[in-house]
């Protein structure tokens, strides 16, 4: 069925409410076209025997009662084949590198459908990205989404690159396949991105979409789709360990809080829709691995905090689907530490079964949570010192906190190359325990002590 | 029932209406040519409102609309333990061999095997009379679970005939005077309560092995409990080690538009461990719901019921069962998304204004119960919620807390302290606590609610202290009251937290709950003492033996290296001075 319709009967935003058409599928792809030839996509969100709505990614702009509306009987597919590494995507999946079309091997909905529970591999393989505060307390493993929480103008994006660049299996020569989704975000800061992939080689094995500032809000809506649909294809049926970055997630959400507005919807919290926590699910929940399949796709959302507050509903409703978050703080970076990531808030909620023995090392656990438990309750006393003076601290509350300071200084704080093995990481955090009469190794076994405390080492 | 065919009419998201029905509220229909399983939930002028359990890309106005006649019910019978279902008790490892690793559209699987053969043992004899609820005889379906086979509970009457011998679940094993023929599946509409003789007092505590629940709030079996936090608070990991430990025969775990690789972590663990009290896996007890938050939100809202309706079923037959539901508020959400999408004027943040009926109906079906034949099972409940940026003032906790009589709060204070489990000790409460104090006081030891009151009135005491400790330093405080706050940080440290993640610690008997905080509470009253006879702070806050009893909870046998302990703080405080 491929009738062309000259139905519209209003335009709203970026919606097309087309009449007396014959039956038309929910979520089909419609191609539009205006008076003067140009021509733009869109999706049917709702479908009756009176009235399809439909969203026009690349906007209303041009528009109108004349243009001609074709539904296409399909649902939007992503056009894939090896030769898309290496590629530069539009942010609605078409060459933006001056390249020719994909010529599809497969077409896959980009919709994509859920895993099976029952089919997915639990994740386990420890990635190392060489960040001490990642690899060391917020451990990272293959197949989980790990989103960066942060704020305008901190160093995010230097800390995704970093990890890009880094980020490998233990004992594994091969690096990661990365998928990388711009959503609204400035010019400059995907020529950063650009030049960073081309300056290490990683554009080689990347797939790039680009959905700029500049570029319609809508056509945001599809990005993180089309990326992850491209990084299933690596991951499954190319059995490649791919990482997908998407950046600013934030952004994709005020798209889906314009839609939501234009479609005249009950508003959920701050005027998000109330279905924003599925919509995001169903993107964050395309990470993982599965049995049988040699593949996995890990994901780095970026999303920077509305006014630093962690409890906005973006961030939030992230955080209850991600399986942690890195929270990029503005105190430490104004005190110069980079990367400036505050573990006291982060969490990665894979990291048991990606540590220990067998995987890093025996001692890991341990470590991690003496340097949490003691650099939180140093911070805590900063506020005290505020008031009474460092004087008025007893002797064990002094270690502590000097422990919190030490803590940034050498545990926290590395170069932007610096590429710290995970036993490096865990040394630096010995080597700070070890300022701490042993009595206060509270949360570490002895016979841990006896094996790793640097005491103890040195006799060896 | 005649069942008929309708027309779609319209298609947006989950929710479709569609014309020419007759169907019932509630009646499952099957949508579009792929026929996708579905719900009448609204009945409108000539439009029936349906929700999609399915994801409905590419249905068409005009494609057929089938009636079946019949609700949503689950499939009751042998062969549910150790399953995955989805939230419509579909079977997920089915579901993967039917369409891969992704699940397809318009796939109707059954919820239990109709081809597997079970061994059924008769109880009943010909000429019994037979009432809803008695059992007609027994299927041994795992090693250790007998699995009754009970009347259905609308049906009575005398034996005519009854088998014995090996059957499928369809197969008739029994047939009546009036001519019915009963096989041992059940179907029961998962909406609907299954119905018992009388509901009990919860009198029984529910062992869960946590040292700050049953230590000092307290759930009983048949209990309901509401785990509210933020995000990465622990409500997960507290359910996974409640379905692990508790001393329940029957778990029912319920994720509910919650990750997929959380569901993955406990379908890959619970086959391998191995529950303490009966040395067998984990999965032989335990019934798992996985409809993960990408999968169709009709689902997700219907897998509270399906969840909490098997767990009924196992309760009539005499078990003790443990339902726990992560997250309520996604089903809350469900809700919200469905009834928005009806365009029903919405209530408080645009929750459905009967969240709060919901609520209670759901959490209603728990309690400890006399069943129909009159032996006594229970199902308890344990409910996470996820509030907003961790508000607890928001709707779903509100009207959850109305209902429940436990209240695990979730302090992220705590959790970014990595003090687990995170459950704020001055916030929380079980409203058990009286009626279950005779039964420790009887089964563990008399000091029990004496120990307790005194630990809790120290962490009281501390909470006051602190604030004054963030206004002038510990140090300008009396040296009683540094001695108070040293052994609070001891009740905290050595006795609250308890990682979930410890081979030892991950349960902790009763027995040695009460060892370990009498230890505590022995160290200060000997600190006290010391002094009282003139001995500086700061030489009994060096007492060796202080620290050593901060590992003594990691031991399997704690008991000698407690013992030394003891004695180790005896013989120090006799010579400090
Ligand atoms: N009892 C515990 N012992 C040790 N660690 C714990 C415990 N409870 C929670 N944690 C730690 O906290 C992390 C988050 O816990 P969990 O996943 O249960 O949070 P949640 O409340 O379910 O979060 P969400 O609402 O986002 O699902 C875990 O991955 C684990 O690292
Ligand atoms: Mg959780």
């Amino acid at each position: 069925m491929t009738k062309e319709y000259k139905t519209i009967n209003e335009i709203k935003g970026p919606l097309l409410f087309v009449e007396k058409t014959e039956p038309v599928g929910y979520n089909e792809l419609v191609e539009i076209r205006t008076e003067t030839g140009e021509m733009k996509r869109g999706q049917v969100l709702d479908t009756s025997n009176e009235i399809v709505v439909v969203q026009v990614f690349e906007g209303t702009g041009g528009l109108g009662k004349e243009s001609s509306v074709k539904f296409t009987g399909d649902v939007i597919k992503m056009p894939l084949s090896p030769d898309i590494i290496g590629r530069v995507l539009s942010g609605s999946g078409l060459p933006r590198d001056g390249g020719p079309p994909i010529v599809p091997d497969v077409s896959k909905d980009i919709a994509g459908a859920a895993i099976n529970p029952a089919a997915r591999e639990k994740p386990r393989a420890f990635i190392q990205t060489g960040i001490s505060t990642i690899d060391g307390t917020n451990t990272l493993v293959r197949g989980q989404k790990l989103p960066i929480f942060s704020g305008a103008g901190l160093p995010h994006n230097d800390v995704a690159l970093q990890i890009a660049r880094q980020a490998k299996a233990l004992g594994e020569a091969e690096s990661f396949a990365v998928v990388f989704c711009a959503m609204g975000i400035t010019n400059e800061e995907a020529q950063h991105f650009m030049a960073d992939f081309e300056r290490t080689g990683a554009l080689e094995r990347a797939v790039v979409f680009l959905n700029l500032a500049d570029d319609p809000a809508v056509e945001r809506l599809l990005t993180p789709q089309l990326g992850l649909t491209t990084a299933e294809y690596l991951a499954f049926d190319l059995d490649m360990h791919v990482l997908v970055i998407y950046t600013d997630m934030t952004n994709y959400c005020e798209a889906m809080r314009q839609m939501g507005a234009a479609r005249e919807e009950v508003p959920g919290r701050r005027g998000y829709p109330g279905y924003m926590y599925t919509t995001l699910a169903i993107q964050y929940e395309r990470a993982g691995i599965i049995t049988g399949k040699n593949g996995s796709i890990t994901q780095f959302p970026i999303l920077t905090m509305p006014g630093d507050d962690i409890t906005h509903p973006i961030p939030d409703l992230s955080g209850y689907i991600t399986e942690g978050q890195l929270i990029v703080s503005r105190e430490l970076h104004r005190k110069g530490i980079y990367p400036p990531i505050d573990i006291r808030p982060s969490l990665s909620r894979l990291m048991n079964s990606g540590i220990g023995a067998g995987h890093t090392r025996e001692d890991h656990r341990a470590v991690s949570d003496q340097l949490y438990a003691y650099y939180a309750e140093g911070c805590d006393l900063r506020g005290l010192v505020a008031i009474v003076g460092k004087e008025a601290l007893s002797e064990r509350d002094r270690l502590v906190l000097e422990f919190a300071d030490a803590f940034e200084q050498k545990f926290v704080n590395q170069g932007r190359d610096e590429d710290r093995s995970i036993f490096d990481t865990l040394d630096i955090g010995w080597n700070l325990l070890q300022a701490l009469p042993e009595t206060m190794l509270t949360r570490i076994d002895d016979h841990l002590i006896k094996k790793y405390h640097p005491r103890y080492r040195k006799k060896e | 029932m005649e069942v008929g065919t309708g027309k779609v009419h319209r298609v947006a998201g989950p929710v479709v209406q569609a014309t020419g029905l007759k169907s019932h509220m509630y009646d499952l229909v099957l949508v579009g040519e792929e026929g996708l399983m579905s719900e009448v939930i609204g009945i409108a002028g000539d439009k029936h409102v349906i929700q999609v359990y399915e994801d409905t890309a590419g249905v068409k106005p005009g494609e057929p609309v089938k009636e079946t006649g019949a609700p949503l019910v689950a499939q009751l019978g042998p062969g549910i333990l150790t399953s995955i279902y989805d939230g419509i008790q579909r079977p997920l490892p089915k579901l993967v061999e039917a369409s891969g690793n992704f699940i397809s559209r318009g796939l109707f699987v059954d919820g239990i095997d109709h081809k597997k053969k079970w061994e059924f043992e008769p109880v009943a004899k010909k000429g019994d009379k037979l009432e809803p609820g008695q059992t007609i005889g027994t299927v041994q379906e795992q090693l250790l679970i007998k699995h009754k086979i009970m009347m259905p509970p609308d049906k009575r009457g005398t034996v005519k005939e009854i088998k014995s011998g090996n059957f499928t679940v369809e197969e008739t094993i029994c047939v009546l005077e009036d001519g019915t023929e009963l096989p041992m599946i059940q179907y029961w509409p998962v909406r609907r309560a299954r119905p018992s003789r009388s509901k009990e007092a919860p009198s029984i505590p529910l062992r869960t092995g946590q040292r700050v629940i049953d230590g000092f709030f307290s759930l009983a079996k048949g209990g309901t409990a509401a785990i509210p936090g933020g995000f990465g608070t622990g409500k997960t990991v507290m359910q996974q080690t409640l379905s692990k430990w508790s001393d329940v025969d029957i778990v029912v775990y319920v994720g509910c538009g919650e990750r997929g690789n959380e569901m993955a972590d406990l379908l890959h663990e619970f086959p391998e461990l191995v529950d303490p009290r009966t040395d067998r896996p984990l999965m032989e007890r335990s019934i798992v719901y996985a409809n993960t938050s990408n999968m169709p939100v009709a689902a997700r809202e219907a897998s509270i019921y399906t969840g909490i309706t098997t767990g009924e079923y196992y309760r009539d037959m005499g078990y003790d069962v443990m339902m726990t539901a992560d997250s309520t508020s996604r089903w809350a959400e469900a809700m919200r998304e469905l009834s928005s999408r009806l365009e029903e004027m919405p209530g408080e943040e645009g929750y459905p204004a009967y969240l709060g009926a919901r609520l209670a109906d759901f959490y209603e079906r728990s309690g400890r119960v006399t069943t129909l034949e009159g032996t006594e099972g229970s199902v308890s409940i344990v409910g996470a919620v996820s509030p907003p940026g961790g508000d607890f003032t928001e709707p779903v906790t509100q009207n959850t807390l109305r209902i429940t009589k436990v209240f695990w709060a979730l302090d992220s204070k705590l959790t970014q302290r990595r003090h687990f489990p995170s459950i704020n000790w001055l916030d929380s409460y079980s409203l058990y606590d009286l009626t279950l104090e005779p039964w420790f006081v009887e089964n563990v030891s008399p000091d029990w609610n004496k120990n307790k009151r005194r630990a809790m009135s120290i962490l009281q005491e501390n909470a006051e202290l602190e604030e004054i400790v963030m206004l002038v330093g510990s140090d300008a405080l009396p040296e009683d009251q540094q001695l108070t706050l040293e052994v609070a940080r001891m009740i905290i440290n050595f006795w609250l937290a308890q990682s979930a993640f410890h081979p030892v610690d991950t349960f902790c008997p009763y027995k040695k709950q009460f060892d370990l905080l009498a230890a505590i509470l022995q160290f200060r009253d000997h600190a006290f003492e010391a002094l009282a006879r003139g001995v500086p702070t700061d030489v009994i806050l060096g007492t060796p033996s202080k620290d050593a009893l901060a590992k003594v909870r990691l031991l399997e046998d704690y008991e000698p290296e407690l013992e030394k302990v003891r004695a180790q703080m005896e013989s120090e405080f006799k010579t400090m001075s």
